[in-house]
């Protein structure tokens, strides 16, 4: 695999935590509700959701309990937990300051830097 | 992050099963096909659109799954299964990689045992670090010269600065210097005791298990006499009676009480005198010996935060000021500068090399095992490099097949490291009980935590060294080339070849290095038996007698006169003497002889051995007198007669003939009688000093007696028949056993012996690993090439060609291996020089021997693949492509 699936990786972790901030979900939910936000753009496969879902239950930020879903199937829902909402804010504290830093230098005209 | 790991640890107690997983991803594609519904697709599409967008179930379930924590042990016990289930199939290769690796390991978990136990462990004392030996710093001048006497005791206990107490035991014991009678055995049995003073066990610090310590009253002069028991004594003799204690036992006729046991920790033998027994401890009153000069050896404890270097420079203040003895003023200063060493260093410093030697070797030894294994088990990944390649091309990753041959090479060390413990175990047991080698603290050799935490870190090691050559190949491996190969013809051998004469090569080496080691060793240690004593052992006995208690030297005249004449009279014994001392035993110094007039220069004369001695001592010895033996007709009312050693005699009398002079010793005046030559009395490695012989009927004080026996005759005849001869004079003579002289000398050269051979033990191995690995690569090299040869022999070469061909590849590589060996030996031997004995490190013999053997077994070796080599017929071998 590339070298970049770890950024990945945790870029998904991070997109799985913020979905489950606004409200408990299924592994299906999850992903249509980060494609719709993205409008289309990010697409995650279950090849990568499912275990970083997984990951994210073992590590204890998210604990899963089956419920019956809105078409009234049996579905299993994900919910953030107190540990995982600490998480995701270290995680977006984390990712502005990374975004803003890569924007400052995104943005540097050859004046400023000469 | 610690809630992490208990949510981690919950789960990997609780593991979720994988229906749940399988149900979840089902519920997940409902979803999907639900979704699609709404969207307006027919039922059937729908189902189909959502399938695809799955994309594949099986991959997705199986890293779903494989996120949960207990994975990882579970991918290991695969990899462990399949590892026990190709071992198991391969069980040629197992049991001799298990086997090889054992002696390998074992090798090392011995030495490291000996290593910790004399080295490593501190002694079993309290607080062991601040008790220092305290002796002159001048070691010349035997025994006696390294004693101090009661007075110097005392005063230096008083003056110093550096030491909370100082306490000490008297050095001139002898083994079996106690006869115990009525438990037991109807015969009076000999044991050894050791008189220590009333402090010895408070300040080594230790505790008697049962029962107490001396009293101080008990270690005053006429004290009841009391006693100590070690602890084997204690259960051997007494059957670990604990009524014992408070009850009188007789010793040397006396009733002795015994107030305590040693714990078992404590081996005085182990300690303070290596490869003798100490038997029981005994209180010695510092008014009983304040007359006999030095005879106590000092050990103290120094006050806390007072270092040695302290406390020696605090010793050499006090020394001046010391008396040999009060009644003689003129005694103060007789004591030279003194020194503190740590108890430790004193028992095993001079060891050190050795066993840094012997440890080495065992590395050396490791190293070879896992070159040779590492080369078994290239072997074993060429055969099986279509299967790896095979699981790659299925999905398997690199790391995954790595892992597996670590997993392999582990579950080898693992079973290696058992084994090799298993008879580490028993050498070191059997060892422990060697009470003849005179290695300090042997007896208290055991496998311990300590060892068994580095046979860890050698299974480790080993692990590691292993799983790297496969290793190695595997991640530089070409899948595909592997999978075209067609096998036993292929080419991708030439790398693989390389490689495995490389580390054939460097086994060699190793091994030469072993050999030349070994060798210096042995040469050094038939030097020591070929050093001339200045007495012949062989055929020379020796017992112990009790000793006449007369105080009245005719009447014990004529005892030991009766005595020779009956032992003499016994057919097959040529010559009987009696002595106080031998030679290697104990010893004790006195003043120096000197001519009457002659003013000799401070220290110029060294300190004298004194051995009081019969008429036939010398003769039985085997040494030859210039001038005349002591007879019995020189008694205490006739001239005083002495014989003094060849050395004495030459600074006496240079050039002259010394027979017939005058000396004084003793206090008294002495006409030489004869000249012996030098014996090794200190040891048979060191150099000779002065010795006199005084005649046992003239009163000088003998303080023992061994009754020596020249004879043809084997002891287990002899010892009989003196026995029943010595019992009939003194029914109390007790059981003491007929010692060969050889067996004295083989006890001073037991350390020697003991290093020696084992590293010759090592090299055997090493030569005997490294000819399998030549072995080993010849043989695959011949098999490899077998079409090759086929069409070399069709082309008319002769069987002599295709075996010469082999054997000159195999001479090529065992001489480069022999050339880097003999260089890395150079440079050892330089480092091993000072446990040489009359040996050069570049001893050219040993070099060429060792050249000789490597060369010889590399051709036998290679000489047996190349005779099959040359037995191919050309024909078979080409239709078998």
């Amino acid at each position: 695999m590339p070298p970049s699936t770890d950024l990945l990786q945790g870029t998904l972790d991070v997109l799985i935590l913020k979905t489950l901030a606004l409200e408990p979900m299924h592994g299906w939910g999850i992903a249509f509700r980060i494609q719709q936000i993205s409008k289309d753009v990010l697409q995650v496969g279950q090849g990568s959701l499912y275990p970083a879902l997984h990951r994210l239950e073992y590590k204890g930020w998210i604990a899963a309990h089956w419920g019956t879903s809105e078409n009234n199937r049996k579905a299993k829902f994900y919910a953030l937990t107190p540990t995982g909402k600490k998480q995701l804010d270290t995680e977006l504290a984390t990712w502005d300051r990374l975004s803003s830093a890569i924007a400052l230098v995104l943005n540097a005209t050859p004046e400023l830097s000469s | 992050m610690t809630g992490e790991l208990a949510s981690r640890l919950r789960f990997f107690f609780r593991p979720k099963p994988i229906a749940a997983v399988n149900e979840e991803l089902r519920a997940h594609i409902d979803a999907a096909i639900d979704a699609n519904l709404a969207s307006g697709m027919s039922p059937a599409e729908a189902r189909r659109k959502a399938i695809i967008d799955f994309g594949a179930f099986e991959s997705a379930r199986e890293s779903a799954f494989d996120q949960r924590p207990s994975a990882a042990f579970d991918r290991l016990r695969q990899d462990i299964r399949y590892c026990l289930r190709t071992l198991r199939r391969d069980r040629g290769f197992t049991a001799i990689a298990v086997v090889i690796l054992a002696l390998g390991i074992a090798a090392n978990v011995v030495v490291f045992s000996l290593v910790d136990t004399i080295l490593l462990r501190p002694l079993p004392f309290a607080e062991p670090d601040r008790l220092a030996w305290i002796a002159p710093a001048d070691t010349s001048g035997g025994l006696s010269g390294a004693t101090y006497s009661s007075d110097a005791y005392d005063d230096f206990r008083a003056i110093n600065h550096s030491f909370t107490d100082i306490t000490g035991y008297f050095a001139f014991s002898s083994p079996d210097n106690i006869k115990i009678t009525g438990t037991n055995s109807a015969i009076p049995q000999p044991i050894t005791g050791i008189g220590v003073l009333g402090n010895f066990l408070n300040v080594l610090g230790v505790t008697p298990v049962l029962g107490r310590n001396f009293t101080p009253a008990e270690a005053q002069s006429h004290a009841a006499p009391v006693v100590l028991l070690s602890y084997p004594f204690w259960k051997q003799h007494f059957h670990s009676d604990a009524s014992i204690i408070g009850k009188a036992i007789s010793l040397d006729n006396h009733p002795t009480t015994v107030v305590g046991v040693l714990p078992s920790g404590f081996d005085f033998g182990a300690v303070f005198s290596p490869g003798t027994r100490v038997d029981v401890l005994t209180p010695t009153a510092l008014d009983d010996i304040r007359t006999y000069g030095n005879t106590l050896t000092l050990i103290g404890r120094m006050k806390p935060g007072i270092t040695l270097a302290q406390a020696s420079a605090d010793a050499r203040l006090v020394a001046p000021q010391l008396y040999w003895g009060k009644r003689d003023p003129t005694s103060k200063g007789a004591y030279g500068p003194m020194e503190a060493t740590g108890l430790k260093e004193h028992v095993a410093g001079q060891l050190r090399r050795s066993l840094n030697l012997l440890w080495v070797a065992v590395g050396l030894i490791l190293l070879i095992v896992c070159v040779n294994l590492s080369n078994l088990l290239i072997a074993r990944a060429a055969t099986r490099s279509k299967e790896f390649a095979l699981r790659v091309a299925l999905g398997a990753n690199r790391a995954r097949l790595v892992r597996q041959l670590l997993t392999e090479s582990a579950i080898l060390s693992i079973g290696g490291a058992a084994l090799g413990l298993l008879i580490a175990f028993g050498v070191t047991t059997w060892l422990a009980h060697q009470g003849s080698l005179a290695l300090p603290l042997l007896a208290t050799l055991h496998i311990d935590t300590t060892v068994l935490l580095w046979t860890l870190l050698i299974a480790l090691v080993t692990t590691l060294l292993l799983g790297l050559a496969p290793g190695i190949k595997m991640s530089t491996g070409n899948l595909h080339e592997t999978l075209k190969d067609s096998g036993t013809n292929a080419s991708d051998g030439r790398k693989n070849e390389t490689l495995r004469t490389a580390l054939v090569i460097s086994e060699v080496a190793l091994a030469c290095v072993l050999l030349v080691g070994a060798g210096l060793l042995l040469r050094s240690f038939l030097h020591v038996l070929d050093i001339d004593l200045g007495f012949r052992p062989a055929q020379g006995y020796s017992i112990q007698i009790e000793q006449s208690p007369s105080r009245n030297v005719e009447v014990r005249s004529a005892f030991y006169q009766t005595v020779l004449s009956d032992v003499s009279s016994i057919t097959g014994i040529e010559a009987a003497g009696l002595s106080d001392n031998l030679p290697l035993t104990r010893n004790r110094s006195w003043g120096p002889p000197g001519v009457k007039g002659v003013d000799y220069p401070r220290n110029a004369r060294p300190g004298t051995l004194v051995y009081v001695v019969s008429p036939g001592y010398l003769p039985a010895m085997g040494m030859k007198i210039n001038g005349r033996d002591f007879s019995w007709h020189d008694t205490a009312k006739t001239e005083l007669g002495i014989i003094l050693n060849k050395k004495a005699t030459d600074f006496l009398f240079p050039g002259q003939d010394p027979i017939g002079r005058m000396v004084e010793f003793g206090g008294k005046s002495d006409r030489i009688v004869g000249v012996v030559p030098d014996v090794h009395a200190d040891g048979v490695e060191s150099d000779t000093g002065w010795q006199v012989y005084l005649d046992i009927s003239q009163d000088w004080g003998e303080d023992g007696t061994q009754l020596v026996v020249r004879s043809r005759l084997p002891a287990d005849a002899l010892a009989p028949v003196i026995m029943a001869k010595l019992r009939a004079l003194n029914p109390g003579q007790p059981a003491a056993t007929l010692q060969p002289l050889q067996q004295i000398v083989d006890h001073a050269t037991s350390p020697r012996r003991f290093f020696a051979v084992l590293v010759a033990i090592f090299a055997a191995l090493g030569l005997v690993l490294a000819s399998l690995g030549i072995y080993g690569v010849i043989s695959y090299t011949v098999t490899r090439q077998t079409q090759e040869i086929g069409i070399r022999m069709a082309l008319g070469a002769s069987q002599a060609s295709v075996q010469r061909r082999i054997l000159k590849a195999t001479l090529r590589m065992t001489a480069i291996g022999v050339a880097i060996g003999a260089i890395a030996s150079l440079t050892m031997g330089k480092l091993i020089a000072s446990l040489l004995f009359a040996t050069e490190a570049t001893d050219p013999t040993t070099f060429a021997a060792t050249v000789a053997i490597l060369i010889g077994v590399a051709l036998i070796a290679a000489y047996l693949p190349a005779r099959r080599a040359s037995r191919i017929n050309p024909m078979t071998a080409l239709r078998n492509s």
